[in-house]
């Protein structure tokens, strides 16, 4: 046995001593417990540098902890963002004293992180945010807003990008800064979606002073601080969360089908046939990506690829879900739990097409940064910021 | 499952598409088309005896190299990037696999006899796919010899082989409605009773001919139906990574057209209505890829999953294969119009093998089937 397989084989009993029945959503005093114990088992920060708190040891670890998990449903979903994006950003970029107050208790589950870059006016096109950030001082003061920040109500730390030059073209007048969420002037409110759930936040920046030694990376340089974060956005926080099936996928729908006896109509089988080719055509992308990887091969941005197809997929399947389950997924009772799934799937749907970046923008960065195509001509790139046309504009007079 | 070709599949590649560059660039592909001949006999003797590709996955006992399917559509691949007119498809592929379906079977005397002259190249040996819909030919059996007669609509290198594999229905198993159990036989094309008629066909890369026998000698090669299916299963696998070929071929010309190309003061590529639909054929691109690794894996390791992969395969490739051939054309502009452009080559190459085993609504159905979706 191999010193692999015998990591691999003691994170197993670990995990089954200590995960066999957690839900994955628990409290958050239940989360916090159990990223303590996996953080002081070894296996919190596996790749992280030990000088920080992380355990300093390398991917095929991280691998072997990965394949022990799986099966296991680890209530980790809240710590994602600290994880996977703020985390890494620090490690790369934070000061030492940064790194030495904020990562071990990140990684032990002491302090949950969020991330605030999108704007109201700022969405595709995150550079053009508006949020205000004048120094005052040994402080900066910051004013602003920020949305579809994900938990932002449980966030104890949050990494902001705001405006600090306006006299400069867009991309180099903004600094990346760590906000106390419990600080006065932070506001965070629950936004609603078209789901009628809340899975994401608003916050409103009133006057927040930012003592001036939270400031990540340079001043002025936050533009390539946030591209660093967004690079750590697809590389997964490496534990084993669960895939449950979709409900608007080919094998319940097909079940649903046979049951309401209507598969012996050409075109319900037909849109099954085409949903079915869809996902395995997408299941076995993403299975090649990770064969190559595992080959030493970098999917580099054909990860965007992943993204889009899924996107699309999630409408597609919807869309089919309702056509074969009929009226019953748009108007349904109490107990029809199918219906009730499919009509949420479908109001949950165009989400995965607007969140990480929008299809137009994965159709972008395949076409530059996959086939290697001429980028448009951009507009922006010396204009000061100040003269730049940002956000939504009103509509002229006679227009 | 191994959804990666290995080092060796991707040096056999790189070997063959060298030697089609050589032998076979463009200019000698529309060469070959508008002639009269079905593809080049020096090639095609440089292929089978240099290369050794006739008898690629023909054991070893048969005079071959006993490859794999990977390999096939390692060598596939690079014939559908090139157009190579080939009797590689029709002999080495689909009849060399209903011999080695039938050997497998326990009807071994046909595959001894025929295979070590396909897997030299010597004998150009086709398969006439049996396409639903199409009139079935039968068989009559007297003093244990066979005769078969009727027409075969379509046989891919039907003019040019010397052994054709035909499907009939033996005679008295014919049932009421005039359909019965398919059994595979071998017929002499020189033989007397046998004539065929080349077919003006939609993509000048690869010839077919009607066959129509009449009371023709033919061999049983086997009756078993297990041995047919899983013929029908592999050919569409190895059609299914020449499209793949084609396909990538396609992409990659129209996305360094789209460089180098210039309107309104900008390279056409930059503008977002040609660069969106780039980005979507390279998507089609990496799921064509995928299902057609998977299927190929399946057909060397896998025979359980075969079924479903092949169906898959061809349900995916066919649209695929031509979508990406469509958008390609329309998107080198009026220039992608013209006869001197090879556009139109790759666009009628795509709709030629998108019906070549039946149209997509066949594998679709056989996918419905094996899904179990059929009530």
């Amino acid at each position: 046995m191999t010193d692999l397989d015998e990591y691999g084989r003691r994170a197993r009993a670990w995990l089954e001593a200590n995960a066999s029945d957690l839900s994955p959503e628990p409290d958050l005093r239940t989360a916090r417990a159990f990223m303590a114990k996996l953080y002081d088992a070894g296996y919190s920060g596996i790749t992280w540098p030990a000088e920080y708190g992380g355990q300093g040891l390398s991917a095929a670890e991280e691998r072997a902890f990965q394949q022990a998990s799986r099966g296991f449903t680890l209530p980790i979903g809240v710590f994602g963002i600290g994880f996977g994006m703020c985390g890494p950003t620090l490690v790369s970029i934070g000061t030492e004293e940064q790194k030495r107050r904020y990562v071990r208790p990140l990684l032990r589950g002491e302090e949950i992180w969020c991330q605030m870059f999108s704007e109201p006016g700022a969405g595709s096109d995150v550079a053009s945010l508006q949020t205000r950030a004048v120094r005052d001082g040994d402080a900066w003061v910051v004013n602003g807003q920020k949305v579809w920040t994900s938990v932002a109500k449980q966030a104890d730390f949050g990494l902001l990008i705001a405006r600090t030059d306006v006299d400069v073209p867009k991309h180099r007048g903004i600094t990346m800064f760590i906000v106390d969420m419990h600080d006065p002037g932070v506001t965070v409110r629950p936004l609603r979606d078209m789901s009628g759930e809340s899975h994401f936040n608003e916050i409103f920046l009133d006057d927040v002073r930012i003592p001036a030694d939270r400031v990540v990376g340079e001043v002025n340089g936050g533009w390539s601080a946030a591209v660093t974060t967004l690079l750590h956005e697809r590389v997964s926080i490496g534990m084993g969360a669960t895939r449950t099936e979709r409900p608007a996928s080919f094998g319940p729908l097909a079940a649903a089908a046979r049951e309401r006896g209507t598969l012996g109509d050409p075109a319900v089988r037909d849109q099954l046939v085409e949903l079915y080719i869809r996902e395995r055509a997408l299941d076995l992308f993403n299975a090649r990506l990770a064969q190559e990887l595992k080959a030493g091969i970098q999917p580099g941005a054909r990860g965007s690829v992943s993204k889009l197809l899924l996107a699309d997929l999630m409408l597609h399947g919807a869309d089919v879900a309702t056509e074969i389950l009929g009226p019953d997924s748009a108007a349904h009772g109490e107990g029809d739990r199918q219906d009730d799934l499919i009509a949420r799937t479908l109001a949950m749907a165009p989400g995965m097409a607007l969140g990480g970046g929008t299809n137009e923008i994965m159709r972008n960065i395949i076409g530059d940064r996959v086939l290697g195509l001429p980028r448009e001509p951009q507009v922006d790139r010396t204009v000061p910021f100040r003269d730049l046309k940002v956000g939504t504009q009103a509509k002229e007079a006679g227009a | 499952m191994r959804l990666i070709p290995t080092e060796e599949q991707r040096e056999l590649g790189a070997s063959v598409r060298a030697f089609l560059a050589e032998t076979a660039p463009m200019a000698r592909v529309r060469a070959v088309a508008e002639s009269d001949e079905a593809y080049d006999a020096r090639v095609w003797e440089r292929m089978a005896g240099e290369l050794g590709l006739a008898g690629l996955a023909i054991p070893e006992a048969h005079g071959g190299s006993g490859a794999g399917h990977g390999e096939v559509a390692a060598v596939m691949e690079e014939l559908g990037a090139a157009l190579t007119p080939s009797p590689f498809l029709a002999s080495a592929v689909l009849a060399a696999n209903v011999l080695l379906a039938a050997e497998q079977a326990g009807d071994e005397e046909a595959a001894k006899d025929l295979l070590p002259g396909i897997a030299a190249g010597t004998t150009v040996a086709t398969f006439a796919v049996p396409v639903k819909g199409d009139p079935v030919t039968r068989a009559r059996e007297s003093d244990g010899a066979y005769t078969l007669t009727g027409t075969v609509r379509r046989v891919l290198n039907g003019a040019e082989a010397d052994v054709i594999l035909v499907a009939s229905v033996l005679t008295d198993e014919v049932a009421e409605e005039g359909l019965g159990p398919l059994a595979v036989f071998a017929v002499d094309a020189s033989a007397a009773g046998v004539a065929r008629t080349p077919l003006t066909t939609l993509d000048l890369t690869r010839p077919q001919a009607r066959v129509e026998l009449a009371d023709a000698p033919a061999r049983l090669v086997t009756t078993s139906g297990d041995a047919l299916a899983r013929t029908l299963d592999l050919s569409a696998v190895a059609l299914a990574a020449g499209q793949l070929g084609g396909l990538r071929r396609c992409l990659d010309t129209i996305v360094e057209y789209a460089k180098l190309r210039v309107q309104f003061g900008r390279f056409v590529g930059s503008f977002q209505g040609v660069k969106h639909r780039l980005a979507d054929m390279h998507c089609t691109l990496e799921q064509a890829e995928s299902v057609v690794r998977y299927a190929v894996w399946a057909a060397d390791e896998s025979p359980d999953e075969l079924p479903v992969a092949a169906a898959l395969a061809q349900s995916y490739l066919g649209r695929a294969f031509f979508q990406v051939a469509k958008d390609h054309l329309l998107l080198h502009g009026g220039i992608g119009f013209t006869w001197e452009h090879d556009a139109h080559l790759y666009y009628k190459r795509a709709k030629g093998d998108e019906l070549l085993l039946g149209p997509p609504r066949d594998h679709r159905a056989r996918l419905a089937e094996r899904l179990d979706l059929i009530v």
